[in-house]
């Protein structure tokens, strides 16, 4: 039966080819927008730690000294705050963050000295996140303790410097300082560069920096604040700092805390050891507030700083609303075909069709306009892809169709054709057959 | 004509004409926003920076010898670079408008207060940066030699505390001082006051920030003194990019330990600034037309199968009196009938998306005219998209009402 009704619907589909035509375009047209846009999306806001990211928290803390309207704390931490928490070791792993730029050379290596990203942290931090290693290891607890001089290297520096080789052992030459490679990371990239993410509700939607690649060098974190003195800059201060004073012991903020907290009961400990060090500073004189402490964690972080960039979500919507209006377009369309069918119709169902038949026959028409549609959506979603790659965007080259997502056109296309083609069936279903009959 | 009998006709085909309507009130009420979105973008990207832009180059420069003293290194590019033949003058900066590098700091007109603060962006740079950057200074003076002070970068701009002059855009300076008096009065990055010496017209800020925000700028005597630095270059149009080889050539022979980046003119920096804010506008413009295009070919399509319905009718019609304007009207009429009531839904339509976008995207208020606007061109669409089909009903002979198929 499904044979005969395909056959049907091909030859009704040939007798009317222009607007055929149209309504497998405009199914086309309404996928590809959708389905490019729901890639980029997919891509863009997805967990960067899938089964890990309940577990980890962002802690914050409120340092300024005067009483501030700001109602919220910073997005960073001070110097102080940020390591009396560290310290106090109270999380199941906890790591210290700050970013900055210095100049790298690789002695024996002859290329010209270049500007690297260097991430400060501390030894937790690789395995809290789950970064993969190619060679060597992370540096222990014990290094950060000593302000060892060693630094775990990016895949990409690794290549750029030793053709991909192990370079474990091997000496890098920090601005000023020697400093020994102890691991080489496997490519990572993860999406957002989620540790990084601070001051997101102040980039006004252009939150494309947030998927750009991770830094090249890490080194333990106190023994970095030696190698690249001076060469750290504040998120923001709330104080002018004075002159002579090191960024450590100045009223500014530019460090991040990450905590890795197993259980709910280590969640509820932890808000509590954050509001009781706020207690202790403000009677110490430090914090001017006690009350306004905050813990996020990971997903909610980024919820807060939105971001997916606000351009990447109108664009869904805006696919997502044309996609409504093909369906419109089809519906309407599709009900005017099977109407001017009546006549057909009724003599089918005077020689014994079934309602349910009728209905069926109409359902295979609309769902191969669906699959036609779905197959040239999914070569509008390709070219749509391949558009967004080419742009100067950070995300660029995370974007490609996976194999859901491919799955999903075609549900998304024949979904989308029946729901359109349902209204019409039914009502060609109910044709009365005598009244047609009389007509012809 | 008539209304009565078109529209018992089209009571007889309601859930199509539904289908029509909401179709029609769908395209309205996006259309009109993406039209919105679309004038607002182009605002944003015609808006005035300030900078005499098709005159002005620049070029960055990080030094790598950390016992360099970035002061000196400053003054003598700066005085190489004037030495060029063809440019005007020449100054180091920290930022300019649209290179990214923003500094925001609060200003307030009370110490120690944060109440009439605005958040604005600050610029500093060596003696000239009004000139070289073609700034309007429309009241006021620009700084004197004795007031610029060195940044002080080392302790994060602890030079801001102290200095005591500064220049403001128009529009900060009335954000601070509503009455219009601004000139003269005080405003406290810290808890030193500096004084309002100078206003210039207008001076975009480097990074993006909200509607109305976009112009608030301060102009600091504050001398950079950092390693990285981007040197500005006033010249003639046609000169830009000669000056800007001579440029990159004299500053890696003064000191060839440093790294020369981005040699740019100010509109190639402009036009990287927009890329985003153009791919957007391309694109809603295609949503836009590609909306309109596939409603315009729903009204087509419908009224394509209504004509080959009526085929019969209108026969008849012809053969009792109905001239061909009279069929072609019909048709248009009721084409007519069908857009305005997806118009009207449309409108309301229009008007809630937009406050949803406000809630989500802070987009302003829709602008009353776009709502006659939208109407109308929605007409026009259906009345076009109808003409084809309606003059193919018109062309029917009336011998038709005489055949029995």
């Amino acid at each position: 039966m499904f044979g005969y009704y395909m056959d049907l619907a091909l030859r009704s589909l040939r007798r009317s080819p222009v607007l055929t035509a149209l309504m497998v375009l405009a199914i086309a047209v309404g996928i590809g927008a959708s389905m490019t846009t729901l890639t980029v999306m997919h891509l863009l806001s997805g967990d960067p730690l899938p089964g890990r990211s309940q577990h980890i928290f962002y802690p914050q803390v409120d340092p300024t000294s005067r009483l501030n309207p700001h109602s919220q704390p910073y997005d960073m931490m001070d110097y102080h705050s940020a390591v009396d928490l560290w310290s106090a070791q109270r999380a199941d792993r906890q790591a210290l963050i700050t970013v900055s730029a210095l100049r790298l050379t690789a002695p024996t290596v002859h290329q010209p000295a270049l500007m690297a990203q260097m991430l400060s942290t501390t030894s937790d931090f690789f395995p809290m996140f789950a970064v993969p290693f190619q060679y060597g290891n992370a540096w222990t607890a014990q290094d950060d303790a000593r302000h060892a001089r060693v630094a775990v290297i990016s895949s990409d520096l690794n290549n750029k410097l030793f053709q991909g080789s192990d370079s474990v052992g091997r000496t890098l030459w920090l601005k000023d300082a020697d400093v020994r490679i102890v691991g080489v990371l496997a490519p990572w990239r993860p999406s957002p560069q989620f540790y990084e993410v601070v001051g997101g509700r102040f980039s006004d939607g252009d939150t494309a920096s947030f998927y750009g690649r991770p830094e090249d060098v890490f080194m333990p974190f106190f023994s970095s604040l030696e190698v690249n003195d001076g060469g750290f800059n504040p998120f923001t201060c709330w104080n002018a700092p004075d002159p002579g004073v090191k960024l450590q012991n100045s009223p500014c903020v530019w460090v991040a805390l990450w905590v890795q907290l197993d259980s709910a009961a280590k969640v509820s400990g932890y808000r509590d050891y954050l509001a009781s060090y706020a207690e202790q500073q403000k009677a110490l004189g430090r914090f001017a507030r006690a009350d306004n402490t905050r813990m996020f964690d990971l997903m909610q972080w980024l919820d807060f700083n939105r971001v997916v960039p606000s351009d990447v979500r109108l664009q869904t919507w805006l696919a997502f609303a044309f996609l409504a209006i093909c369906l419109f377009n089809t519906i309407g369309l599709l009900l005017a075909k099977f109407l001017r069918r009546a006549g057909e119709i009724g003599v089918r169902r005077a020689l014994g069709a079934s309602r349910a038949a009728v209905f069926a026959q109409c359902l295979v028409e609309a769902a191969t306009i669906g699959l036609l549609g779905g197959l040239g959506g999914l070569l509008l979603t390709l070219l749509g892809l391949w558009l967004i790659r080419r742009q100067p965007v950070e995300y660029a080259e995370l974007i490609h169709l996976d194999p859901s997502m491919f799955g999903l056109t075609f549900a998304l296309a024949i979904a989308a054709s029946l729901l359109a083609g349902v209204l019409p069936a039914l009502r060609a279903s109910r044709i009365a057959p005598a009244l047609q009959l009389k007509t012809l | 004509m008539i209304l009565r009998p078109i529209l018992s006709s089209l009571t007889r085909h309601k859930l199509t004409v539904m289908l029509l309507m909401l179709q029609v009130a769908l395209t309205c009420g996006i259309v009109c926003n993406v039209a919105f979105m679309i004038e607002e973008r182009i605002a944003r990207m015609s808006a005035p920076s300030g900078v005499a832009e098709d005159e002005v180059v620049l070029i960055d420069s990080v030094q790598v010898d950390p016992h360099t003293n970035p002061q000196m290194r400053h003054l003598e590019d700066v005085a190489a670079l004037r030495a060029i033949p063809g440019v005007r003058s020449a100054v180091a900066v920290d930022a300019v408008p649209f290179n990214g590098s923003d500094w925001t700091s609060s200003l307030n007109t009370q110490p120690d207060s944060d109440a009439n603060a605005a958040s604005a962006s600050v610029y500093n740079g060596t003696p000239g940066e009004l000139q070289t950057l073609g700034l309007n200074l429309i009241a006021g003076r620009d700084f004197l030699p004795g007031e610029y002070l060195p940044l002080d970068s080392a302790h994060d701009g602890a030079g801001l505390g102290k200095v005591s002059t500064v220049i403001v855009t128009r529009a900060l300076a009335d954000k601070l001082f509503p009455a219009g008096n601004a000139l003269g009065k005080s405003v406290y990055p810290f808890s030193q006051p500096a004084r309002i010496v100078g206003i210039v017209d207008h001076l975009s800020r480097p990074g993006p920030h909200d509607a109305g925000a976009e112009d608030y700028s301060a102009l600091f005597p504050l001398l950079p003194d950092t390693a990285e630095v981007t040197y500005v270059m006033r010249t003639a149009a046609r000169n830009r990019k000669h000056v800007l080889e001579i440029a990159k050539a004299t500053l890696t022979r003064l000191d060839g330990n440093r790294i020369v980046r981005q040699p740019s003119t100010f509109a190639q920096l402009r036009a990287d600034y927009f890329h985003r804010d153009r791919t957007m506008v391309g694109l809603l413009l295609a949503a836009a037309v590609a909306l309109a295009f596939v409603t315009a070919v729903a009204i087509a399509g419908l009224a394509h199968f209504w004509v080959g319905q009526r085929r019969r009718t209108i026969g008849i019609r012809r053969a009792i009196g109905a001239t061909r304007g009279d069929i072609l009207r019909y048709f248009q009429t009721e084409n007519f009938l069908i857009v305005s009531g997806g118009v009207v839904l449309g409108l309301l339509l229009a008007m809630m998306l937009n406050l949803i976008l406000m809630q989500q995207y802070e987009v302003p208020r829709l602008p009353v005219y776009y709502l006659p606007i939208g109407a109308a061109v929605l007409w026009l669409l259906g009345q076009l998209a109808v003409l084809g089909p309606a003059l193919r009903a018109a062309a029917v002979p009336p011998v038709v009402a005489t055949r029995s198929m």
